[in-house]
C-alpha cells in the first residue's frame, strides 16, 4: 500500500485532509466532487441551543458513574471553547467518548482483546461555563490498535463533539496526549498536513489544573469558526 | 487557527447515541413528516456506522441518528420554516468512520417547486444536481438517500 504517513505540506492550509490515503476507510467515503460554496450571507444560520437539561449529574465525570472506580490514572481534563476571534463560547455542549485504560471501548463492535473495565462506560458531556470553560474527570485512556495496516495502533485519544452557535461552527474531533511515541504512524493524526494546525490537536500537561495527591491535569482549548453574522459578542445575548 | 476535524470513528455511539434524539417533533403531531434514507459508501454498500444531524435553524430544531445496521437512518420532522430568501430545507451534517470532516448538505421538498426555484443555493446549480437535493415521496414521507462518492454522490457544501 501506500505511505501511511505522507510528509507535512503546511501549503495545504489547516484543514484536514479529506481524502488522506494513508487512512484507508477514506477512500470509499471521502467525496470526489468540489465542494459548492453556500452565498456568504447564508453561512451563519443558528445552532440549537442546549440547555441545563441536557445534562445529567454525573456527566462531567467518567469516573463516578458506578458504584466503584475505573482502573487507570486519574486525569483532569479542561479549557475553553473560543471562536477564532478568541471569544469565550459560552452554554456550548461538549461531548466525549474514549476508550479505558487498557484501550477498549465498551462498544460491541471493539474486539480488540483487552479488558472491559465494570467500573467505566467512556462517555461524558458538559455545557462551557460563562467563560467558556469545560472541564472532564476521567482516566487516561489506553492505545489501541486497529486494522488500517499492518501493525497499526491508534495514540491515546479522547473523541470531543462540540456545538458552537451557527451551523458552521460544529465540530467533531480527537484530543490527544502530548509526547505520544504513536503520532509518528497514525494517518489520521496526520490527516492534518500543516504541523502547527495539527499541534491544535495535542493537550498539554498543566500543572495549574493538576490536583496535588489526586489527578494529573490536561489542558485543551478548542477553537470553532466564526459565526460570520453573529458579531453580537455572546454576553450580550439574551440566554 | 480553528481546530482541525478528525473523524467521529467506528465507536461515537458510545457518546453521541446515549438518548433518543431522532424526533425533532412527537410522531403523534399533526405536522409530523417521517423521514427516511440510506448512508451509501462509493460502490454503493451501506455505512452502518455513520451519524446523520439534521438542523432546522429558524426553529432551532435539531436531532440527530446513528445509521442502522442496514445502513438506514431516520427522523421525524416537521416542514421547516423559510430562511429569510430561500426555500424550506434541512440542513444536514453527515459524519463516519473514514470521514475525516463531517460533510454538508441540504434537503429540499418536493412540493415546493416554487419557492426552490427561487432560493439562490438551488438555482445556482445545475438540473441534475439541484434533483439530488431534493427528496422523494415515499410511504406518505419523505426519502433522502446520501452517496458520499460515485455517479450519484451527494452535493456536499463547503464551510
Amino acid at each position: 500500500m501506500s505511505e501511511v504517513v505522507l510528509p507535512d505540506d503546511p501549503g495545504l492550509g489547516q484543514e484536514v485532509q479529506v481524502d488522506y490515503p494513508g487512512y484507508r476507510s477514506t477512500r470509499l467515503r471521502a467525496p470526489k466532487r468540489s465542494l459548492v460554496s453556500l452565498p456568504e450571507e447564508l453561512h451563519p444560520l443558528d445552532g440549537p441551543v442546549f440547555g441545563e437539561d441536557t445534562i445529567a449529574e454525573l456527566d462531567g465525570d467518567l469516573t463516578s458513574q458506578h458504584s466503584g472506580e475505573p482502573l487507570g490514572e486519574r486525569i483532569v481534563v479542561s479549557g475553553r471553547v473560543l471562536d477564532e476571534d478568541g471569544r469565550p463560547m459560552r452554554g456550548a455542549l461538549v461531548e466525549v467518548w474514549q476508550a479505558n485504560a487498557a484501550g477498549r471501548y465498551r462498544h460491541e463492535v471493539d474486539q480488540h482483546p483487552a479488558p472491559l473495565d465494570p467500573n467505566f462506560s467512556g462517555a461524558g458531556r458538559v455545557l462551557t461555563d460563562a467563560e467558556g470553560f469545560y472541564r472532564f474527570v476521567t482516566i487516561k485512556p489506553g492505545a489501541y490498535p486497529w486494522g488500517n495496516h499492518e501493525n497499526a495502533w491508534r495514540p491515546a485519544h479522547i473523541h470531543f463533539s462540540v456545538f458552537g452557535r451557527a451551523f458552521t461552527q460544529r465540530l467533531v474531533t480527537q484530543m490527544y496526549f502530548p509526547g505520544d511515541p504513536l503520532f509518528p504512524f497514525d494517518p489520521i493524526f496526520h490527516s492534518v498536513r500543516d504541523p502547527k494546525a495539527r499541534e491544535l490537536l495535542v493537550s498539554q500537561f498543566d500543572l495549574a489544573t493538576t490536583t496535588a495527591e489526586w489527578a494529573l491535569g490536561y489542558r485543551w482549548d478548542i477553537v470553532l469558526g466564526r459565526g460570520a453574522r453573529d458579531t453580537t459578542p455572546l454576553e450580550e445575548q439574551p440566554s | 487557527m480553528k481546530t482541525p476535524s478528525q473523524t467521529v470513528g467506528p465507536f461515537y455511539a458510545i457518546g453521541l447515541c446515549r438518548s433518543n434524539e431522532h424526533e425533532l417533533v412527537s410522531p403523534d403531531d399533526s405536522s409530523a413528516i417521517v423521514l427516511r434514507g440510506e448512508l451509501l459508501d462509493g460502490e454503493g454498500a451501506s455505512i452502518v456506522d455513520g451519524m446523520i444531524e439534521v438542523w432546522q435553524p429558524v426553529e432551532r430544531k435539531w436531532g440527530r441518528c446513528g445509521t442502522h445496521p442496514d445502513g438506514t437512518f431516520s427522523f421525524v420532522i416537521s416542514r421547516p420554516a423559510a430562511p429569510a430568501g430561500e426555500a424550506p430545507h434541512l440542513d444536514i451534517h453527515v459524519f463516519a468512520r473514514g470521514l475525516l470532516k463531517h460533510q454538508r448538505t441540504r434537503m429540499y421538498f418536493p412540493d415546493e417547486l416554487d419557492a426552490n426555484a427561487a432560493d439562490p443555493v438551488f438555482a445556482g446549480l445545475g438540473e441534475a444536481d439541484r434533483a439530488r437535493l431534493v427528496a422523494d415521496r415515499e410511504d406518505g414521507g419523505l426519502r433522502f438517500d446520501i452517496h458520499l462518492q460515485g455517479a450519484r454522490e451527494t452535493i456536499f457544501f463547503s464551510t
